[in-house]
């Protein structure tokens, strides 16, 4: 059996047992990293960081002083602020750019005793859902079709985070989510990932694409991988106001806790016409399988769930066009020369912003600009409002909700040209992020194609806990998937 | 409410983002696609909501009015062109 076939339950474990060394399991990683460079997941690899590391993990694991991840090989996500290491949102304006600082989240797992393994491909900025928008190349899915060898992208924006950890070229990875960047991809790839309550994980270090919506989470392998995970993650950070003073649970010992009793809420709003049979199917099974474990299944409405996107589509590329103000050439990567300062800045957007990017950035401008404020932002702020009360509303009738986490399995790349029809992928996951709320993306079956299908929980704010419970339940029954290696 | 070609000018100017004139027919279209998506939301009655501020109901949290951080010009010129740990740009006043 190969080290990389390990979860970070197994590896820990057998690293306490000293079955094997954590330089060995950092080994083994890099060397599944240089047979994988087909999927495209990292656009750097830290090596020699890592043996570095992992060599540190061998000595606290002899002297008996290991931390929660002690030893346990990593992906980061390219948003996040690595000091010293490429730190680019996979964009081209930020070409060169290396922090003098790491961020609060990936300090955490350092301190907790994890690897970095390098970084991850991802959408640029965050901004999409097919990783197709990096300015490094799109990452493709571990998994194929039936019989088919056909390329298929692993969603976005944190493609190369799910990618990596369904291919087992790291053991978990970081990601982001601000419109469901973890959960569809993580949908995509048969992989666990969840966005906690916004305010749980810091967002300092974390490039910023829409402040009120943004929060990390983790990829994982399993439900059980993915609450250590959360765990190490999660902190009240002075350099970010908005995170949390809670304590953070133990979210491991949620794990497999009976959910006797538990009420599931089952949105009506979340069948819309043409939702594919396939979809609605997978729903109704996850339903049975919580109701065989002795769930409660309740009905619940929350009436202004289609008017989450439209909200999103406003409110985002708002905050985002004021975050990206800042990469203007002069203090750090690209910088195009100009005929005088304005024209620099301008030159230099246009060179190092995508289109998907200058398209948001434009957008939220716009809807910003003098005479629009009160009409677009505004009002979308007030619909957020709105969209929060209907889950307030829920938790008198439940605990959790269930819902489909994406309306489609993977789609090819090149096949959605639309911006709209992009942003419709989101559907299932945004309202979570306009309300704040934790969600978590777990698999639950394959499609008819052969592709991986998620569910989708939602939680109340810092419920984190009952979504790991209720999630592990489903995978108990619905099982794991593994993409066949093809690379 | 769309947007034409004028428009579209005038919010790449606000953007600082230069867009080449062939391009702005099709920018304009894009945008207005996006725009008509998500005029829906004039089909719901926000009377009497206050717009969210914040999704977790805290007070925001205050810090005292001190020097924490700083005094490494090095590292904060490290990622571009400078002189003196000054940060060089294109001549602004003539």
């Amino acid at each position: 059996m190969s080290l990389t076939s390990l979860t970070i339950a197994e590896a820990r474990a057998a690293l306490k047992a000293k079955k094997f060394s954590a330089l060995e399991l950092t080994s083994a990683y890099l060397d599944a990293i240089d047979k994988a460079k087909a999927l495209n997941a990292y656009i750097v690899t830290t090596p020699e960081q890592a043996l570095t590391m992992a060599k540190a993990s061998d000595t606290k694991i002899g002297a008996g002083t290991a931390g929660a991840l002690e030893g346990i090989p990593l992906g980061i996500k390219d948003l996040f602020a690595t000091k010293g290491v490429h730190t680019q949102a996979c964009s081209h304006i930020l070409d060169g750019f290396k922090p003098g600082y790491e961020s609060t989240v990936t300090q955490n797992l350092w301190d907790a005793g994890a690897v970095m393994l390098g970084k991850l491909n991802m959408d640029e900025f965050a901004m999409g859902s097919s990783n197709e928008t990096s300015y490094y190349g799109p990452v493709t899915n571990p998994w194929r079709r039936k019989n088919s060898n056909a390329s298929l992208v692993p969603g976005g924006s944190s493609g190369g985070s799910a990618t990596a950890v369904a291919a087992h070229i790291c053991a978990a990875a970081t990601a982001t989510d601000t419109g469901g960047s973890i959960r569809q991809p993580a949908a995509f790839t048969g992989t666990v990932g969840i966005k906690p309550t916004y305010g749980r994980c810091s967002r300092w270090g974390t490039i910023a694409f829409a402040s009120s919506l943004d929060q990390a989470g983790p990829i994982a392998r399993d439900v059980r991988d993915a609450a250590i995970m959360l765990k190490a993650m999660a902190s009240v950070d002075a350099k970010d106001t908005t995170s949390v003073d809670l304590p953070i649970p133990d979210y491991e010992s949620f794990v497999g806790k009976p959910i006797k009793g538990l009420r599931v809420g089952i949105p009506k709003e979340y069948r819309p016409d043409g939702l594919s049979s396939e979809i609605n199917a997978l729903w109704d099974k996850g339903a049975q399988w919580l109701k065989e474990q002795g769930a409660e299944i309740v009905e619940i409405s929350l009436p202004h769930t289609k008017y989450a996107l439209p909200a999103y589509y406003i409110v985002a590329p708002a905050e985002a066009s004021s975050n990206l103000a800042r990469y203007d050439g002069v203090r750090y990567g690209l910088r195009v020369p100009g005929d005088d300062l304005i024209d620099t800045y301008e030159r230099t957007r246009a060179a190092g912003f995508g289109r998907e990017v200058q398209r948001r950035v434009m957008v939220g401008t716009y809807v910003l600009s003098a005479g629009y404020y009160d009409a677009y932002y505004v009002k979308a702020q007030k619909v957020r409002t709105l969209i929060k009360r209907d889950f307030d509303a829920a938790w008198a009738k439940c605990d959790v909700v269930l819902t489909p986490a994406t309306p489609s399995p993977a789609f090819a790349p090149g096949e959605i040209t639309d911006p709209v029809e992009m942003y419709l992928n989101d559907i299932f996951t945004v309202t979570v992020n306009m309300a704040g709320l934790p969600g978590i993306a777990v698999p639950a079956g394959l499609s008819e194609s052969g592709l991986p299908l998620g569910l989708q929980l939602i939680g109340k704010p810092f419920d984190e806990g009952t979504l790991f419970q209720t999630a592990y339940a489903i995978e108990q029954a619905a099982g794991k998937f593994k993409a066949p290696q093809w690379w | 409410m769309s947007v034409d070609e004028k428009t579209v000018r005038r919010v790449a100017r606000l953007a600082r983002i230069k867009v080449e004139e062939k391009d702005v027919p099709k920018l304009a279209g894009e945008l207005n696609v996006i725009l008509a998506f998500v005029e829906q939301l004039n089909e719901v009655n926000v009377d009497g909501v206050e717009p969210l501020t914040s999704v977790v109901a805290m007070d925001m949290k205050k810090r005292s009015d001190v020097v924490t951080d700083g005094h490494y010009p090095k590292a904060i010129v490290a990622n571009t062109q400078s002189e003196d740990d000054f940060f060089m740009v294109p001549r602004v006043i003539e």
